[in-house]
């Protein structure tokens, strides 16, 4: 995927609100017909510290745009967990979504390759090819795969949904083909401002630099999956 | 020592009365898996957090307990106890009718079961689910081939051979299946390489109680009476097995209790977890293993009532390993308390509706619906009660 300035385009929301923090970063559109390649890794850094409790900006923004939501049963996206640490009563709040792992469980699992794994690290499923038997949702260490157990309408058009198959964060991959960012890191930008998007292998990209510069982790870091979704201030 | 067997009579009491029975049953575990697909799983006590529910535990107990109803013909085969040759073909039998109606259980119960064919033409290599497809389909192959050797008298010769075959065959199997879970890393209600062996255990006590209840169901309706003698060979064969499989999930949860981060997974499952530890010690425990311990070795002539307890024991077991293990809360953050809209941090509650369970005892009917069939179309029984107790 090129880097080049004619196919960069900044978004106008982006905006620095700490010293070298800039909250939104840029997304560079993928040219009809090209390729995904590896030569990019899309990931999220959050701060915890500058997550809200009761916010829901990021998990609003992710339901308006893809369309969940609609019954009960569906599952969340991404959820915002209150977490208290036993030890200390330090209290923090994050979101948590689909991991986007790089050796992701759900992949290893799935009987039929329905789970998937883009070039570019995006963890998606396969609408066509799932069966519906939910390993995947077995699988996932973070209660981040569903399952559509009822008649789903008002479907994005670039969100296929269906009833009896898998579904999780796709990482607005629409949105980033196109050179957007993912919905809830633009929602959040204009809430707490804690999310930094980006390519985690090009050294320059303001999430690289900052993920080498503070301390962050990875939510079950002990199961070895390099997700691509990091957390600072835990 | 060449079988002569028998098939059940058409004139044979009760017979046309049960196929009727098992035939209805199947049918309204169909109409049940057609109503959860066209309304969607929505109507079945199945979550997002439970994913797999009674149906789960239903289709895994008929595939577990196939494979464990191949003992006896195992032990006339492989292990040359010429004794249980009589009984060997039913053996077959049930295995391939057990596992039949396990996997009926669990295509019918995919959100997409019309996508079988996808299943069968794309397979992920790595994926343990996809191995078993292979292996249950193998199973009723290797099952089907070794009854047809028993079966055709100038095919005996063959015997001992596919017997080999189906024993390591169904021991990969049961293995294959308890690493459906204890192959998921990010569970630490199921991440356990004691898994396998533990589900190896239950197959042997549960398809071993199987086959004895079906058995003396047979003689019901016109199969042969089991003597003293084999009730007795069979019900201690039947205590070993069912406290071996008390053994292997004794090991896992003091595995568990050993380590302070698993320590909540025992906890949940065997003291404060609701419904699961009354099922892991009122019926694994005490109904499934403990009573029928006392009653296979102190009480003549209970071998029956015993296998029963040992069966029902087996399904809790499943019960609160496969939802228990779901209910317990993912450690997302380990050492902190966890809340969210989405349940993070407390149990996960489940209640199983009508259709799920209609569709699990479809699964049964169906198993015991080939079984009356196979007995009444194929000499599978042994013709006098002295050829069983020989």
């Amino acid at each position: 995927m090129s880097h080049g300035p004619t196919r960069r385009r900044l978004l106008a929301a982006a905006i620095t609100v700490a010293p070298g923090l800039l909250l939104v970063a840029e997304a560079a559109p993928r040219a009809p017909g090209s390729p995904v390649t590896a030569h990019t890794r899309w990931g999220l850094l959050i701060d915890v510290a500058r997550c809200n409790a009761g916010c829901t900006a990021c998990v609003d923004g992710c339901r308006h745009e893809q369309g969940w939501g609609g019954a009960a049963s569906d599952g969340p996206w991404i959820r915002k967990i209150e977490a208290t640490e036993r030890q200390t009563n330090r209290s923090v709040s994050l979101p948590v979504m689909c991991q986007h792992c790089a050796e992701p469980p759900c992949v290893e699992v799935c009987p039929t390759g329905a789970s998937l794994r883009r070039a570019d690290g995006i963890v998606l499923v396969d609408r066509h090819r799932c069966i519906g038997c939910r390993y995947c949702v077995m699988a996932c260490p973070f209660d981040a795969r569903f399952f559509v157990d009822t008649e789903v309408h008002d479907q994005r058009p670039y969100t296929p949904r269906g009833k009896g198959t898998a579904e999780g964060c796709t990482l607005c991959v629409h949105r980033l083909d196109a050179g957007r960012l993912p919905a809830c890191v633009e929602a959040c930008a204009s809430a707490g401002g804690a999310m930094l998007f980006g390519d985690l292998i090009d050294p320059t990209s303001e999430i690289s630099q900052a993920l080498r510069a503070r301390a962050s982790t990875a939510l079950r870091a002990e199961l070895g999956l390099a997700s691509a979704i990091r957390y600072q201030g835990l | 020592m060449v079988v002569s067997g028998v098939t059940l009579i058409p004139s044979a009491p009760r017979i046309w009365p049960a196929l009727g029975l098992l035939l209805l049953l199947v049918a309204l575990g169909l109409a049940s898996a057609w109503t959860m697909e066209t309304q969607g799983h929505h109507i079945t006590g199945m979550t997002n957090r439970i994913v797999w529910g009674l149906p789960h535990v239903c289709a895994i107990f008929l595939i577990l307990t196939a494979s464990g109803a191949l003992n006896v013909a195992s032990v006339a085969s492989v292990f040359g106890r010429s004794d249980y040759k009589p009984l060997a073909p039913l053996s077959a039998l049930l295995a391939i009718a057990l596992l039949t109606g396990g996997l009926a259980v669990l295509v019918l119960d995919l959100g997409r079961p019309d996508r079988l064919l996808v299943a069968m033409l794309h397979q992920n290599p790595f994926s343990i689910f996809a191995w078993n497809v292979l292996l249950y389909s193998g199973f009723i192959a290797v099952a089907g081939v070794y009854l047809w050797t028993m079966l055709v008298r100038r095919q005996n010769r063959h015997t001992a051979a596919a017997g080999v075959v189906a024993l390591v065959w169904r021991l990969v199997l049961t293995t294959g299946t308890g690493s459906i879970f204890g192959f998921l890393a990010g569970r630490a209600a199921f991440h356990s390489a004691m898994m396998a062996p533990l589900f190896v255990a239950a197959s042997l006590a549960d398809g071993l109680a199987v086959f004895m209840l079906v058995l003396a169901g047979l003689a019901a309706f016109g199969g042969p009476v089991p003597d003293t003698a084999l009730r007795r060979r069979l019900g201690r064969l039947l205590g070993i097995l069912t406290a071996a499989s008390l053994y292997f999930a004794l090991v896992l949860h003091l595995t568990w209790l050993y380590a302070p981060d698993s320590r909540a997974v025992s906890g949940f499952l065997l003291l404060h977890g609701g419904v699961f530890p009354v099922l892991f010690w009122g019926g694994q425990v005490v109904l499934g293993t403990a009573v029928p311990l006392w009653l296979l070795f102190r009480c003549a002539g209970r071998e029956v009532l015993a296998a029963s307890l040992v069966a029902l024991g087996g399904l809790e077991q499943l019960g609160v390993l496969l939802i228990g293990g779901q209910a317990v809360p993912q450690s997302l953050l380990p050492g902190w308390e966890l809340h969210s809209a989405f349940g993070d941090g407390s149990a996960a509650a489940y209640a199983p509706s009508l259709p799920e369970a209609l569709l699990g005892v479809g699964g049964f009917a169906l198993a015991l619906l080939l079984v009356l069939l196979g007995c009444r179309l194929l000499r599978i029984l042994p013709a006098r009660l002295s050829e069983v107790s020989a």
